[in-house]
């Protein structure tokens, strides 16, 4: 009982992050129709950031910690958000109207480019960072030895996400930009018509996705205390499959998928074996897609000639 | 989406004034982004501490590469007009394009089969080759499901995996010759082929790139992990050489130097290997361009133009993407087979995601249904990879740029144009795109 309990919140700190992840999926799906499939590597970008910026911040000489992890979470977010716009600026505006694979096989090109630019520029070792934040609570002391913790990180990241989450959801239903957006996403031409700047919201969209996939970064980092060039890769496609799974296009969804998807791994590495964890991911995405292509809180999509 | 078509370029201001804005804007946009990237390298250090040192000299000048570049981009765009528009190529350069597009293919096959005989002395023009001609084939393999099907393949490499461990096992464990194991891989390959798509194929095209993706991906997992069977990470080895049915190619008494009797070189396997990936690669060419003129074929072009009006003509659409990726995929395991003979060692590095993307990528440049388009694309391909071989580390970055930009500038890939092959003469007055989802 007490493993499972601790699997359970390892579960969820791991599928906040997925789901963090996944909102931008989502988003961008729902908005312009296409998978983004650079934007594993643009969380892996944000991961990379938030180091940078750590380090810098650490050898200039600040020491209070809650100082500077904001600041690192502001600068990443920053500049992560800043490669979301130019992306879609350069890879992905031009494509617009292009034949359908078109922005996906742009995406993939973009995918390498960021990987392979992150290993040239910062090497491909694994970067670990020393634990940043420690300490954490003992919840209940087992019979037989085991205790089940909670340490401070994953507080930290449970409370980041749903602080992030909060801001976005209100910046969604409540702001002039949320109702652009959520116009462009159900009708592109009729919103342009009823004076909505479709680039503009387009672009931000995904500026805002990169800046929730920032988000997830850090806490990555923060919570395993490494990064390096290929994490975006297996990342990106499990936070692609907690999008699906909650139903693409369903904000809500992207995050209860991205919780289930992080329970599930983490369970079956506890429980069965560590090795296929990514192969069990991988097929939840297949059976999945077969079985409930609209996910758990996605809309039916209906197919008009 | 005719109504949001009308681009603000035309409108734009051509003043040199304009174009040094936009190339400080990219400049600054550059300098924020490079900033922490370039600016400062990381790197772990002796003590499993993180020391940094910062490259601000790198940083600025990628900066004024960035101003620069987007300078002359933006006086190019002048000069060339808008992306999208109809060029008319005068007569006697339509003329000779066409004499050259008829007589292209016959001379490159004429050339492929001379190179052992000229390049005989040079090992590494012939490895070269041979290389080229099993990405040829694997393009050809895939544009059955991506170009001529219209299906987003993008674990393509599992099919290639399934073909290269069939028969390193098969081979290797029970002592099967390679022309035994050639069509067992193949039929295999086939096999996982008709197993992942019969679930998967009713998804819409990128959901199916993502689901295959997820196969390729798991295929690669499993061989890693299951060691028993595979090896793991360490791989296959000792996989036999093929043998000219049956005879040998070594230095043995019954090598086929010795029964020919003429003295051994190692070259003879090369040019073996080299005969043997070209007579596949052209049964590849020969069965698909066959399968184009069946029933079959036209189903698939009409499946990738228009799958819902094909439903309402009565095709089925399941098994007729089944047999696409089936094709497909067969045609992978042959080359599988071929690439574990060749290395006489696979390991599942050899079948990453990368290499997906690289056929994938030969297939779109290739103009997605053209053969001599493919072929000439996995040329190129290949070829811009051996002249990076001194940049290792570059070459994936230049190859996804490369990709980004070939989908901006020629989305329809950059030989040839993918034109059913059969079609109506006259032109209707109302186009599909016109009533699609009440926009007519």
């Amino acid at each position: 009982m007490d493993y499972f309990a601790q699997q359970l919140i390892n579960g969820l700190v791991l599928g906040s992050i997925y789901g963090l992840i996944a909102i931008g999926y989502t988003m961008v799906y729902g908005i312009v129709g296409m998978i983004n499939f650079a934007h594993g590597d643009i969380f892996m970008i944000g991961g990379f950031i938030a180091l940078i910026s750590f380090l810098v911040l650490v050898s200039l000489g600040l020491t209070a910690i809650p100082v500077i992890l904001l600041i690192v979470l502001l600068v990443s977010m920053a500049i992560t958000a800043l490669y979301g716009w130019t992306i879609e600026r350069i890879a992905y505006r031009p494509l617009r109207h292009s034949f359908r694979l078109a922005p996906m096989l742009s995406a993939i090109g973009m995918s390498f480019v960021l990987t392979n630019f992150s290993q040239v520029s910062q090497g491909a070792r694994v970067k670990p960072v020393p634990p940043i934040i420690t300490g954490g609570y003992t919840l209940h002391e087992g019979a037989e030895g085991f205790a089940v913790q909670l340490s401070n990180i994953q507080i930290l990241v449970v409370l980041a996400t749903i602080v992030v989450l909060a801001l976005f959801t209100w910046l969604v239903s409540r702001t002039r930009l949320g109702r652009d957006m959520r116009a462009c996403e159900q009708d592109q031409t009729m919103a342009a018509l009823l004076g909505v700047d479709v680039d503009r919201t387009i672009s931000m969209t995904f500026v805002i996705g990169a800046a929730l996939a920032a988000v997830a970064g850090m806490m990555y980092l923060l919570y395993y205390g490494l990064v390096d060039f290929f994490m975006g890769f297996v990342a990106g496609i499990k936070a692609f499959t907690a999008a699906v799974l909650g139903g693409i296009g369903s904000l809500p969804g992207a995050m209860l998928g991205g919780l289930a998807i992080g329970l599930i791994e983490t369970f079956w590495s506890a429980y069965f074996s560590v090795e296929y964890k990514d192969v069990a991911a991988f097929s939840i995405l297949i059976v999945v897609l077969i079985f409930m292509p609209t996910g758990l809180l996605g809309r039916p999509e209906v197919e008009k000639v | 989406m005719s109504a949001t078509s009308a681009r603000p370029h035309a409108s734009q201001p051509s003043d040199s004034a304009f174009i040094l804005k936009k190339a400080l804007i990219s400049a600054a946009v550059a300098l924020v982004l490079f900033s922490l990237m370039i600016g400062i390298r990381t790197e772990a250090g002796p003590e499993g501490n993180l020391i940094y040192w910062t490259r601000f000299g790198d940083l600025a000048a990628i900066v004024a590469t960035v101003f620069g570049g987007s300078i002359i981009v933006e006086l190019l765009r002048q000069w060339w007009g808008p992306v999208d528009k109809e060029r008319i190529v005068p007569k006697p350069v339509q003329s000779a394009m066409s004499f050259a597009g008829r007589w292209l293919a016959p001379a490159l096959l004429g050339f492929t089969v001379l190179v052992p005989v000229i390049f005989y002395d040079q090992r590494y023009i012939l490895d070269l080759s041979i290389l080229v001609l099993t990405y040829v084939m694997l393009g050809w393999g895939l544009n059955v499901v991506v170009g001529l099907a219209g299906l987003l393949d993008l674990g393509y490499v599992a099919f290639y995996a399934v073909g290269a461990y069939s028969y390193a096992l098969l081979a290797t464990n029970f002592d099967l010759s390679f022309w035994v194991c050639l069509p067992l891989a193949g039929i295999l390959a086939a096999l996982w082929g008709v197993m992942l798509g019969f679930p998967v194929l009713r998804l819409r095209g990128d959901y199916l790139a993502i689901v295959t993706l997820a196969f390729g991906e798991i295929i690669r997992l499993v061989i890693i992990n299951w060691q028993s069977l595979t090896g793991g990470p360490n791989g296959v080895s000792g996989i036999p050489r093929p043998t000219v049915f049956g005879i040998p190619l070594d230095n043995s008494d019954d090598g086929l130097a010795a029964k020919l009797g003429i003295e051994f070189s190692p070259t003879h396997r090369l040019v073996f290997l080299f005969y043997l990936i070209l007579a596949m690669a052209l049964i590849t060419n020969w069965v698909t361009i066959r399968l184009r003129r069946l029933p079959i074929g036209r189903a698939w072009e009409a499946l990738r133009e228009d799958e819902v009006a094909c439903r309402a003509l009565g095709i089925n659409t399941t098994t007729t993407k089944l047999t696409a990726f089936a094709t497909g995929a067969m045609f992978g395991g042959f080359a599988g087979a071929f690439f574990a003979t060749r290395q006489g060692f696979i390991s599942p590095e050899s079948f990453t995601f990368q290499e997906s993307a690289l056929v994938l990528a030969i297939v779109v440049l290739g103009g997605m249904g053209s053969q001599l388009g493919v072929a000439l694309a996995a040329l190129a391909m290949i070829g811009g990879f051996e002249l990076f071989r001194g940049f290792d580390q570059y070459r994936m970055l230049v190859f996804g740029i490369a990709m980004v930009l070939l989908m901006i500038w020629r989305p329809r890939g950059l030989i040839g144009h993918r034109a059913p092959t059969v079609f109506l003469e006259r032109n209707q007055a109302i186009s599909s795109d016109l009533v699609k989802e009440g926009h007519g």
